[in-house]
């Protein structure tokens, strides 16, 4: 069974977690009770030896109990549908066989029987009650999102995470961590396609982390557009709609890496927006937030500080390649819609215009006033100025931007 | 009075019938204007289906290699609303369009010249939506679902799409009243309500949802218009409005409109599985009793769609409930089509095949659609492939399907021709395989943690994934074979169809020539042949 | 008529729908490069209104011919009291489209973003309708009152459904001069409606800062208003072809569907005004 169950065992042991918890790559679980189950992890294993690939056939494994709930119930749902359709088409297939011209079946009379009728009315819908019943519960539970230890504000961006821990804080971003080149494989050939990472679309700069066996509370918000706060193995989905704010929970029961993705279609790049939750011992969840909260008195800037040039456009390279490039592109030179900052006459012609464009966005491009300081504003613009062919020589101070906000 | 209709001794004053393009695109024929939808159906299928090539093909393996997100995303738009629109729905409305008349013993559609225009803007329309893709910006990429505020932040395509939407909006309410009044007012005597060929009561109530729900849609799209280009903020928190309220109004419109889709195709194998059982349809009083709730209930269940958004624990109980119940209807349907064949006299010609099939594998898409109302889970499953399995069970084994049950069952009235009956089987039989090669893992991926709508995936999602684009292209073939090798040959010859091409056809429509004459029932059928034709369905 | 023995009248091939069909095809394409500030756009616009205009000149008068004609049997009148009948519920579903938009805005929208845990995003935001500013705080706008005009204006509706009910008994008592004096009466009061709905909004506008913009407030009042005001031209306009026919001498007591369907629409433009009345100006 073990050997079964992953393909990364290599990050199950750097993350000290417990087997079971790798992210999503779990064949069949193996601490599941029940009997019914094992009949499923049979097939699987039936399944692999078949062909030696890899197949996953039912949810990854519960690390939350409301996880492990939906997971009873989906199998619940699924013997009823079972029964049901062997028993269904069972009958049918008899007729198909018996009922034949071919045999020299004539045809019988009957047309009606309101017995029967009834019959087939009543038992589908005592089904249905006792499924949607059996739920209930379920859902009251997962919609409970009282008595939470740590409270977590998760922002969407196109196309990133925020995550701001309300109670420590301090706040980032976390973002896909897979290089473009290793996905964007446009006319090449199969030797030039680089070799995928292990957790290939599904790993992050800046990891999610939260104390195991603790209640964590997410609030979700969006800055644009809709996006879905999704972790399989937590079972918690919860769409992040801008301007609103809507919470949902979840507890995990086991240390370790945790991987999901955007579940709700949020523009170009919805499908690389990974989630990943590290999941740590209580001792490392504190070490971790002490190390967050002197890493953000760090890197706050004095707002009135004057900049040089050259620091200047080494901060705003960072932030371009941060937030920008996913659209413009690395290299400035954008694509299709997105215009090309290279060379754009925004860029290079009124500073007014390029700050105004920034703050507020137009269109498809988003407005960064809310997301980014005046400094890592002032940056950028500096960056963009000066970058590539736009040789203008300009220097934009945060001042600049803070006045501009007004 | 049945097979005297003749062209020329008729009483109207058709003098002259335009021939060549002229008799298209002003037709007033229900039988012309039945053919055109047909084939603009058909045409819109292939090309929403090498969208989904497209999208297959990119999803063959993992990374991009083909097709830049947004475009992939501008494929997995149209190729949604170029079939639900462009196929699905137009080619119901000319099925409608063609058999009413002939099964109700009408000698028309009540507005033969509005159905016209209602055939008529399906062609601009859909140059729209073909259009935006050539535009700045390219075409919608928001889904066919079109979710603001997404929506509001595409370019011309978006816009070009709204009003292609207008556009078909139009089209189909004139289409539905169009046969809302033929079957209210049309009948021919002796033919009541209760006696009407269950196509037809399909085709009655779908109407109903489409004057009730289309007219939704065009108030979602056109908020969606005004936020986008008015500066108005329905749904921009900013401006007090509310994203989630898009999502209310097109589901109050989406959820029926899967039912649009569903019910017509109920009313063909209702029509299909009696005839080639040689027996009446069971219980025809509890199936038009059935499809009613399962058309009032569709108006109850819409936020299933967004258990994921966060409604109060007691909206997301209360629409899981309702969700559930529409299984009981429809469970109705299947267990009467099943009696229906119980200890009948069936063979099995490429019609029946259809049906049965549509029946095993929406009867399977059905069970995905109880696993994904159950709010719990479904929260796990929305926005996963689950989610693309369940609907193409449903569409494609369902709708679609049936279509192809009721091409082959009623190409013999339509072109005077048989098809070839080894060829459809070749064609029902590879379509069956392929079909289930191509949807059937993805469940698996669902459940397993892919979502839908991105053009890229981890990579223990390699396996299905290939499985699946090697079936869809292995089902794009079949579909190739039928035009080339099934259709065409039909419609220019071959064997020469009799009048009743089925030993258990017992509709109207088997009471006229094959093909059917330009006019048919001019004269509406005697009484006696109505009441004839009645008792041997055991209506009453 | 040799047709109306066998009883239904189809009319012969016509070229209008597709002359129609080409009409809308221009209005889409126009209407969404023009919404996109593309001059061509308006231009594509311009020309599927020509067409359209000349497609309702003829497909109008070969019914009004047809039916003058006395192709149209009792059957067939019918078949057009159904279809009326139906379109009209479809033109109900779209201002629910809209009406629930308002009731959902109102009842969960405004009051959720303004409840505690909304703080954290919109701090100042006071959640009372109609409201006062947006959350994003732009310039403050006031709201329209249901006094003044908007009751005038119910008033003038509401007078115009008597009017054409008091036309309708001058047709079917065959007083024809009854007939056209309230059909110009009821023509009148239509298009003063819409004056001082026109009025109303330029007030709004440039008085009140009311603008599509100001929060949703402004959006759901013109949107809303401005749809009943589109049908009540729509209306207005079918009752002046009826009036104009009337003049002509058509129609015949025992036999006007037309003047009946435009009775009808105009009752349903009437209705929506109530209710709107009730939900946007009062309440
Ligand atoms: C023809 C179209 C069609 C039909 C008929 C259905 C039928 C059903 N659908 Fe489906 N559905 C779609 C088309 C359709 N659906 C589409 C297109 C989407 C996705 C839209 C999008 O997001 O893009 C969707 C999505 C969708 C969702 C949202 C998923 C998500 O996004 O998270 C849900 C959730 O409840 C759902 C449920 C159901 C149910 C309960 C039925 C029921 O009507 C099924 C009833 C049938 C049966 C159950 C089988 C027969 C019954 C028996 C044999 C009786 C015994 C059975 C029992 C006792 C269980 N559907
Ligand atoms: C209404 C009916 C309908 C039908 C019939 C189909 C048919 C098919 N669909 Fe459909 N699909 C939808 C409705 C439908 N779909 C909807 C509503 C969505 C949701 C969209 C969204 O998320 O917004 C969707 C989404 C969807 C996805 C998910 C995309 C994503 O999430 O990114 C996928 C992926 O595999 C898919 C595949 C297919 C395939 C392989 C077929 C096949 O059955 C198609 C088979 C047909 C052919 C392959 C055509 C044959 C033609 C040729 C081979 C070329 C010949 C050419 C000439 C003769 C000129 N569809
Ligand atoms: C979601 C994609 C996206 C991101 C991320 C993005 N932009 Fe843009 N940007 C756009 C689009 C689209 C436009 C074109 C807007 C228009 O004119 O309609 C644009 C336009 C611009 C322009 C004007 C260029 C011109 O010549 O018209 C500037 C300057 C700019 N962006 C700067 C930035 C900066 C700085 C960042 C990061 C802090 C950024 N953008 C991030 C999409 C994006
Ligand atoms: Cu963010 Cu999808
Ligand atoms: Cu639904």
């Amino acid at each position: 069974m073990q050997a079964f169950q992953f393909r990364d065992a290599g990050t199950v042991a750097q993350t000290n977690s417990t087997p079971a918890a790798a992210g999503g790559r779990i064949v069949v679980g193996e601490n599941m009770k029940n009997h019914r189950n094992k009949l499923l992890a049979t097939l699987a294993l039936f399944g692999a030896s078949l062909s030696h690939a890899e197949y996953q056939l039912n949810f990854q494994q519960p690390a939350t109990s409301i996880a492990q709930d939906v997971y009873s119930l989906h199998m619940t749902l699924l013997w009823i549908c079972l029964v049901i359709f062997v028993i269904v088409f069972g009958v049918m297939f008899y007729s198909i066989f018996k009922h034949r011209k071919s045999t020299g079946h004539k045809p019988a009379d009957f047309h009606e029987s309101v017995t029967v009728e009834v019959v087939w009315t009543v038992i589908p819908l005592l089904i249905v009650v006792a499924m949607a019943w059996q739920a209930t519960k379920v859902v009251i539970n997962q919609k409970n999102t009282k008595g939470a230890d740590v409270t977590v504000k998760v922002t969407g961006y196109q196309w990133k995470w925020g995550y701001d821990y309300l109670d420590e804080g301090f706040g980032f971003h976390s973002k896909l961590a897979t290089p473009q080149t290793q996905y964007e494989n446009f006319g090449k050939d199969s030797q030039q396609v680089e070799k995928k990472n292990e957790n290939y679309l599904l790993e992050v700069d800046n990891a999610m982390v939260v104390p195991v066996g603790k209640k964590v509370r997410l609030l979700l918000t969006a800055n644009d557009v809709i996006h879905s706060w999704w972790v399989p193995a937590f079972s918690t989905k919860q769409d992040a709609i801008p301007g609103f704010i809507r919470d949902t929970w979840f507890k995990a029961d086991r240390v370790g890496v945790y991987r999901g993705q955007c579940a709700e279609l949020c523009g170009k790049d919805h499908g690389f927006m990974p989630i990943v939750v590290n999941v740590v011992s209580d001792e490392d969840y504190k070490k971790w937030v002490s190390e967050q909260k002197k890493k953000a008195a760090e890197s706050a800037d004095d707002p009135n500080k004057k900049w040089e040039l050259a620091d200047l456009m080494k901060r705003g390279e960072k932030v371009y390649q941060d937030n920008c490039a996913v659209c413009h592109k690395p290299d400035g030179k954008g694509m299709g819609a997105f215009p090309a900052l290279d060379g754009s006459k925004i860029a290079k012609g009124d500073r007014s215009a390029h700050v105004g464009i920034v703050l507020a966005g137009k269109n498809a491009m988003p407005g960064w006033s809310k997301t980014l300081s005046d400094t890592e504003i002032a940056a950028v613009i500096t960056y963009e100025r000066n970058a590539w062919g736009n040789k203008t020589g300009d220097v934009v101070q945060p001042s600049d931007i803070k006045a501009a906000r007004k | 009075m049945t097979t005297a209709t003749h062209v020329t001794d008729h009483a109207h004053d058709h003098h002259d019938h335009p021939s060549g393009i002229m008799r298209w695109v002003t037709a007033t024929n229900h039988k012309d204007i039945g053919t055109l939808y047909l084939w603009f159906a058909f045409i819109m299928f292939l090309s929403g289906g090498v969208m989904a090539l497209c999208i297959r093909l990119e999803l063959f393996q993992p990374g991009l290699q083909y097709f830049r997100p947004e475009l992939f995303n501008q494929f997995t738009t149209l190729h949604g609303l170029v079939m639900v629109f462009g196929a699905i729905m137009p080619a119901f409305t000319g099925l409608a369009n063609w058999m009413l008349p002939l099964m109700l013993g009408a000698p028309d559609m009540a507005f033969a010249r509005m159905n016209n225009w209602s055939f008529w803007l399906l062609p601009p329309a859909a140059a729209l939506l073909m259009i935006s893709f050539v535009v700045p910006g390219g075409a919608a990429a928001a889904g066919w679902t079109l979710y603001a505020p997404l929506a509001t932040q595409m370019g011309v395509g978006m816009d070009l799409t709204i009003f292609a939407i207008h556009i078909m909006g139009i089209s189909s309410i004139m289409g539905a009243i169009n046969i809302i009044v033929t079957i209210l007012n049309m009948r021919a005597p002796g033919m009541t309500l209760m006696k009407m060929p269950m196509f037809a009561w399909t085709s009655l109530i779908t109407a109903y949802l489409l004057i009730a729900v289309m007219p939704v849609l065009a108030g979602a799209v056109t908020m969606v218009l005004t936020d986008r280009h008015f500066g108005t903020n329905f749904f921009n928190a900013a401006g007090g409005g509310d994203p989630v309220l898009y999502q209310h109004i097109f589901w109050f419109f989406g959820h029926p409109e899967v039912y649009i889709m569903a019910l017509p195709a109920f009313g063909v194998v209702s029509q299909v599985i009696p005839t080639f059982s040689r027996k009446p349809l069971f219980g025809y009083h509890s199936m038009v009793y059935a499809t009613a709730s399962i058309a009032i209930l569709s108006f109850m269940v819409w936020a299933h769609h967004m258990f994921a958004v966060g409604m109060p624990v007691t909206a997301q109980l209360f629409f899981m409930y309702a969700t559930a119940l529409i299984a009981v209807p429809t469970g109705v349907k299947v267990f009467n089509w099943i009696a229906t064949m119980w200890k009948g006299a069936m063979t099995f010609e490429t019609p029946m095949l259809f049906a049965i099939g549509f029946v095993c594998l929406f009867t399977m898409g059905g069970f995905s659609g109880v696993v994904l109302s159950i709010a719990a889970v479904d929260i796990q499953l929305q926005d996963t492939y689950y989610v693309v399995a369940h609907f193409h069970y449903v569409l494609v084994a369902g709708a679609l399907f049936s279509l192809f049950a009721a091409v082959y069952y009623w190409l013999p009235k339509w072109t005077g021709h048989m098809y070839p009956e080894g060829r459809g089987k070749v064609h029902f039989w590879w379509s069956m395989i392929a079909f289930n090669v191509t949807f059937f893992p993805m469940h698996f991926l669902g459940l397993a943690g892919m979502p839908r709508r991105i053009p890229d995936y981890a990579t223990q999602f390699t396996e299905f994934n290939t499985m699946a684009t090697v079936g869809a292209f292995a089902f794009g073939i079949a579909q190739v074979y039928f035009l080339f090798f099934v259709l065409l040959p039909t419609i220019k010859g071959g064997q020469k169809a009799p009048q009743r091409p089925w030993e258990g056809g017992q509709t109207l429509e088997w009471e006229v020539p094959s093909p059917a004459p330009f006019h048919t029932w001019e004269e509406p059928p005697a009484r006696e042949l109505v009441d004839k034709l009645s008792a041997e369905q055991k209506l009453h | 008529m040799s047709s109306s023995q066998t009883g239904y009248f189809v009319p012969q091939p016509s070229k209008w729908p597709l002359v129609g069909a080409v009409a809308l095809f221009f209005i889409g394409l126009g209407a969404a490069f023009a919404v996109n500030q593309h001059s061509l756009g308006y231009w594509s616009i311009a020309v599927g209104a020509a067409i359209l205009l000349y497609m309702l000149f003829g497909w109008f008068g070969d019914v009004i011919g047809e039916s003058e004609g006395g192709r149209y049997g009792a059957n067939v009148d019918l078949s057009f009291r159904w279809g009326m009948g139906w379109f009209i519920f479809s033109e109900v579903m779209f201002f629910g489209a809209f009406f629930g938009a308002l009731f959902y805005l109102r009842a969960v929208s405004v009051p959720e973003l303004g409840d505690m845990i909304h703080k954290m995003l919109w701090p100042d935001f006071n959640p009372v309708w109609p409201t006062a500013v947006a959350p994003n705080g732009t310039e403050p706008y006031s709201a329209m009152g249901p006094i003044g005009l908007p009751l005038i204006n119910t008033i003038l509706l509401l007078t115009s459904g008597l009017t054409l009910t008091v036309a309708h008994w001058g047709l079917v008592n065959n007083n024809r001069g009854q007939l056209k004096l309230f059909l110009l009466l009821t023509v009148a009061l239509g298009f003063t409606f819409l004056g001082l709905q026109a009025y109303e909004y330029h007030h709004g506008w440039t008085e009140m800062n009311l603008t599509l913009a100001s929060g949703v407030y402004g959006a759901t009042f013109y949107l809303m208003t401005g749809f009943h005001g589109l049908h009540v031209m729509i209306g207005a306009i079918m009752l002046t072809v009826v009036l104009l026919r009337s003049v002509k001498g058509h129609f015949k007591p025992d036999h006007h569907f037309a003047f009946e369907a435009a009775a009808w629409y105009w009752h349903f433009v009437d209705v929506v005004w109530l209710i709107l009345f009730v939900f946007v100006y009062w309440l």
